[in-house]
């Protein structure tokens, strides 16, 4: 039985959540499909079902998580968690309004389902931080150390330290002290002078919600933690797993034993979907990073797709929400639910909000680019998790003529691996860029293909059968 | 090695789960991915890689990175993040590439 739906939401975080409940709210036939077990996206993981009985360890901010939950579960829109997106394509039979046959798993199972309009809230993932030894166990995204808190309860033991830059680093320091977590120290990567570079943006950033919670934050961390700032050649060392970590700061170097080192230099768009969708994609070099080109409503080059979320540009957990809400009433327009005058009309409070909400970002944007020697890494260390292909490697290619990721990926497999250039594309976009003296939109991206995630075979094999399906592959006797 | 909160690991004895890792016993609180149960237990890392056959342990814990593969219930190239323990459950480490003979 194939699933039908006007639109289809992939992604439960605060976009897909908000947007899922505006269009319901419409009229619109809604479905949210995701990979998660619970609704809440990696912002507000486990948000129903969280480990953690007392609400002020990991603070308001993400409680507010809640309040989009109730809505959505009120909203009318049918909701399929544990489901991952492995392919779309457009259907050649779709008739004006076009459509999309899009193939998913859950449980081991593929299913297909058919739905006119598309919205991608597929978010954010943390941003690669290629340094000596981040392959070590014992080495984690301090995103992953956050879910870890947020799901389960589980929490570093002895010899702690948290490196990189940006807001979320902070954050999980304050969550730990909140839950009497002893770290051994904050490892700083921000270089010196940024403050200067982030200056030009403070009017918007004083007049922000972010800088009475950033300020109060900070202060409790400094209380708590030994900061160490302008930290230089990070490095995780270790036979087998992580002993210690080693960095330059104040003018000389330190070696310190460690079992926990939680690494974090901002996030960027999750845009393995979008690439495959054959969405066009821009480069924003003040965040370094890719992402898909959106207008004011999350409609992107590919009709009947829209992206709203941290995925279609970084912009945090609120504007997120408004950004739903905005792509919802493009998608209910699109499928003739609502005229553009109601659109305009009903926009007008998320607009505002979204303006509201992005206020100031561009301070600590400009503050937390993570420096060039974290992004661009060199010699031996590990730029391709999967295949284990260093940065030399990468940057030799481009001594052989490679001018760009797909013909180096044909030397070195990297980026053929499981996470399909989830964690190394990023990087290798701007090692490329590097030798060649170019800017990273230059040399592009990895050209990614549906599955986008592995699919077994025994998956496929659970697929519904056609008579077109089997005439693919048995000569049937007339 | 990651370990659980007090408050958390005292909360609901019933709600546990028993599985099974490289075939010793372990208690994981019910709701928690494999992926959680390994590290809760002291395996930080759960395969040896596929190319340089070196220790690898789960990295993201959101099913991006493919770092946390391991067998389970027989079944290789599971991602232990995305997968709920289930009681009886068996979860192995993976050693380099699978062998196709």
């Amino acid at each position: 039985m194939t699933r039908r739906c006007e639109l289809l939401i992939v992604g439960a975080g605060p976009a897909g959540l908000a947007a899922a409940t505006q269009a319901a709210g419409l009229g619109v036939d809604t479905l949210l499909l995701d990979e998660q077990a619970g609704p809440g996206g990696q912002i507000y993981r486990a948000i129903t079902a969280t480990a953690l009985a007392d609400p002020d360890i990991l603070g308001p901010d993400y409680w507010h998580g809640a309040s989009l939950v109730e809505p959505f579960r009120a909203s009318g829109a049918a909701y399929l968690p544990g489901a991952t997106v492995w392919a779309v394509a457009r259907q050649a039979d779709g008739g004006p309004a076009g459509g999309f046959e899009v193939a998913y798993s859950t449980g081991g199972q593929a299913g297909i389902l058919h739905a006119r309009h598309i919205l991608l809230a597929t978010g954010a993932l943390e941003r690669p931080f290629p340094i000596p030894g981040w392959t070590l166990p014992g080495v984690v995204a301090a995103g992953a150390a956050q879910i870890l808190l947020k799901t389960a309860g589980i929490v570093p033991g002895q010899r702690a330290f948290l490196a990189g830059c940006g807001p979320l680093l902070y954050l999980v320091a304050w969550q730990y002290l909140n839950a009497g977590v002893k770290l051994d120290g904050l490892l700083e990567t921000t270089p010196p002078g940024r403050l200067a570079r982030a200056l030009p943006h403070a009017l918007d950033f004083l007049r922000s919600p972010y800088l009475g919670k950033g300020l109060k934050l900070m202060r409790a961390v400094r209380a708590g933690v030994p900061i160490v700032r302008h930290v230089q050649a990070l490095r995780a060392q270790g036979q087998g797993r992580l002993e210690s970590v080693s960095y330059r700061a104040g003018g000389r170097s330190h070696h310190v034993p460690a079992e926990h080192l939680m690494l974090h230099q901002g996030v960027v768009p999750n845009v393995n979907l979008s690439r495959a969708l054959g969405i066009d994609h821009v480069w924003n070099e003040p965040l370094a990073c890719w992402q898909p080109r959106v207008d004011e409503w999350g409609a992107t080059s590919s009709a009947g797709i829209g992206i709203a979320g941290d995925g279609a540009g970084i912009a945090g957990a609120l504007a997120a929400e408004h950004r739903g809400r905005l792509a919802a009433l493009q998608a209910a327009v699109a499928l003739g639910r609502i005229d553009a005058a109601r659109r305009d009309r009903e926009a007008r409070g998320p607009r505002q909000a979204l303006a509201r909400a992005v206020r100031g970002r561009a301070f600590f944007d400009a503050l937390y680019r993570p420096p060039d020697a974290y992004r661009r890494p060199s010699d031996d260390t590990i730029v391709c998790r999967c295949e284990e292909v260093t940065a030399r490697q990468v940057r030799e290619t481009v001594r052989l003529g490679c001018s760009g990721p797909n013909q180096m990926k044909a030397f070195l497999r990297c980026g053929m691996g499981p996470c399909q250039g989830r964690l190394c594309g990023l990087t290798v976009s701007e090692l490329i860029a590097d030798e060649r003296g170019v800017a990273p939109d230059e040399v592009g991206y990895y050209r990614l293909r549906f599955p986008t995630k592995p699919v077994t075979l025994g998956e496929l094999a659970t697929l519904p059968q056609t008579d077109a399906s089997r005439q693919a592959v048995v000569r049937l006797k007339k | 090695m990651f370990k659980r909160l007090d408050a958390v690991a005292g909360q609901a004895p019933g709600a546990t789960v028993r599985i099974d890792i490289n075939g010793a016993p372990v208690q994981c609180r019910a709701g928690d991915s494999v992926a959680a149960a390994l590290l809760a237990s002291g395996h930080d890392a759960c395969r040896d890689t596929v190319v340089g056959g070196v220790p690898r342990g789960p990295y993201c814990m959101m099913g991006v990175c493919y770092d946390c593969l391991v067998t389970i219930d027989g079944q290789p190239n599971r991602q232990a993040c995305m997968t709920p323990v289930r009681d009886g459950m068996r979860v192995q480490r993976q050693h380099r590439a699978r062998e196709i003979s």
